[in-house]
């Protein structure tokens, strides 16, 4: 088909868009390495800013990387188990289980941090160390990993699978260990990028439950947009996109397993893929 | 079925420790907070202080429209944009969904700085018209600057919702529509937007609630403007009011819930009718 007017219209309303939600990044990027923003970029390239906002910052860094990986432990260990009891119980207490583990989507951070506040924040040691901050991010992610497991779990006759495997002798853990666990992966890696990207990034309820000594790299941001002058929070910026530039490429690639966005063709083919592996999982049991 | 009732045991092990930890870290907590928001002096009138208190109600007011501007704009935009590239293959498309969808995991501090870049003090916009105009245009610490945050958040996780349900429209449906006469504008009334609908329904209210709720973008900008979440964050730290916060981020969790919950009802109803 000719493209025509409409084509181009769209087209360059489209760039227009992109535009509006790149620039203010390669903005920022720049001033990040320039000697002076005020002056522009003629004022010279410098690495000077990216060394002092490690010097003042690294421990921000740190702090999130650590926080993010236990999260993502958490949630493996609290989330996937509850997934796959969720996808195979259908009744009243199953549903109601479920909306609670979703509800802290819903529910605005600042809400669920004064809630944990005015319960736990009279626990000195608590309220003073990184866990109480692990709380609040496992709360706000765990919704995260249960529904991409359970998208997974509701995409394929699992319960077929295990009744085969059952029927030739499996323990129930033999069954939920070669059988539930493989045939998840995709929907566990999806879950677990997206656990650790918003674990980094999570400022609204961090900003309420960390403490001059436990403060992650979004807190620090906000400080640093706060006292510093614009070449350091740029800086700063800068770090925090090289720290989540990686997740957020991988989940472009992985992220959403059931929908492959880019090639619509293979849509098909997942769906036959699923019994596949499952077929190879269930065969050791046997 | 009895091996399904022998199973019971070992299903309770796999969900009690998330049943535990949510029930210490979440329920009891909640629950203490909707307690909590009712022992300031106005006692469970603070509930209905959102309303009464003037400042209380225009926060609300403001963070509403303002929500519901920015849900409008970036449907209609996404609308543009995604069903645009989920129809047209071209060079370069994949690079524009990369972009388009890049921002998605930035929190909301950094998305506030980014508007400063284009539209404080030191900004691009800033620049611009001064050196076309000679006037400067500053405008990242008003209800423009949230407006733009807000816009700037919501775009990427809309055009997501949207390509997938684009990616599901029937193209036969248009060309029948359009061999039939119909207008290209006829069409995208008739046969795309409705087609749309449940995904603009849930993407929209989506939206809605995360911009109700946003703390971030409006802290770093430090505006005058009280959006709801900082107003409970000045009762909080500043007023050292527990009790006015308490009730103020329950009306606010009760509003956010029940906007997912009835659109998800509504884009179910009609997901079901269409099927």
């Amino acid at each position: 088909m000719r493209r025509g007017l409409f084509f181009y219209l769209n087209l360059a309303f489209t760039l227009v868009v992109c535009a509006f939600l790149i620039v203010p990044v390669v903005l920022s990027v720049m001033a990040g390495v320039t000697e002076n923003f005020f002056h522009g970029i003629r004022s010279g390239v410098t690495l000077r800013w990216l060394v002092e906002v490690w010097d003042l910052y690294a421990g921000t860094v740190y702090l999130s990387l650590a926080i993010a990986l236990a999260c993502l432990v958490c949630d493996l260990l609290l989330g996937v188990p509850a997934a796959y009891v969720l996808a195979k119980k259908s009744g009243r207490a199953a549903r109601m289980i479920e909306e609670t583990i979703v509800l802290p989507v819903a529910i605005p951070g600042l809400a669920i941090a004064l809630a944990l506040i005015v319960t736990y924040g009279g626990i000195r040691e608590f309220r003073a160390s990184w866990l109480f901050i692990l709380v609040g991010h496992v709360l706000y992610t765990m919704p995260f990993m249960v529904r991409s497991v359970l998208a997974v779990l509701s995409s394929f006759d699992f319960r077929t699978l295990e009744e085969g495997a059952a029927s030739l002798g499996a323990t129930f853990w033999q069954r939920f260990r070669t059988i539930i666990l493989p045939n998840c992966r995709t929907g566990i890696l999806a879950g677990s990028l997206m656990v650790v990207t918003l674990s980094v990034g999570e400022f609204n309820l961090t900003w309420m439950l960390h403490t001059p000594l436990t403060k992650t790299l979004p807190v620090g941001l906000a400080d640093s947009y706060a006292s510093m002058r614009l070449e350091i929070g740029s800086a700063y910026t800068l770090v925090f996109l090289i720290m989540i530039l990686p997740l957020l490429v991988a989940l472009q690639l992985y992220g959403q397993p059931r929908q492959p966005k880019a090639k619509p063709i293979d849509e098909p083919d997942s769906e036959t893929a699923a019994p596949g592996p499952a077929a190879a999982a269930a065969r050791p049991t046997t | 079925m009895s091996p399904d009732r022998r199973e019971y045991p070992f299903l309770a092990i796999l969900i009690l420790p998330i049943l535990t930890v949510f029930t210490a870290f979440f329920v009891l907590p909640v629950a203490k907070l909707i307690v909590i928001g009712g022992s300031g002096e106005l006692g469970y009138g603070a509930y209905l202080s959102i309303l009464t208190t003037p400042r209380h109600f225009e926060s609300l007011v403001a963070t509403v429209v303002l929500s519901f501007t920015v849900t409008l704009t970036a449907l209609a935009i996404s609308s543009i944009s995604g069903v645009f590239l989920e129809r047209n293959r071209f060079k370069g498309r994949e690079a524009l969904i990369s972009m388009l969808t890049f921002p998605l995991a930035f929190p909301g501090v950094v998305i506030g700085f980014l508007v400063i870049m284009l539209a404080g003090r030191q900004g691009l916009v800033k620049e611009i018209t001064e050196a076309l105009f000679g006037a400067k245009l500053v405008f990242a610490y008003s209800m423009a600057g949230l407006f733009v945050g807000y816009l700037y958040f919501s775009i990427p996780r809309v055009i997501l919702t949207i390509m997938a349900a684009a990616e599901k429209l029937d193209p036969a449906l248009e060309e029948a529509a359009r061999s039939l006469g119909a207008s290209r504008w006829r069409v995208i009334r008739d046969v795309i937007l409705p087609a749309l609908r449940p995904a603009l329904i849930a993407s929209g209210a989506i939206c809605f609630a995360t911009s109700m709720g946003a703390f971030g973008t409006a802290f770093t900008l430090a505006t005058n403007i009280d959006v709801l979440p900082m107003t409970i964050y000045t009762e909080f730290t500043l007023n050292a009011n527990i009790a006015m916060a308490a009730a103020l981020s329950i009306v606010l969790g009760l509003v956010t819930w029940v906007a997912l919950y009835a659109a998800r009802s509504l884009a179910g109803s009609t997901v079901a009718a269409a099927g």
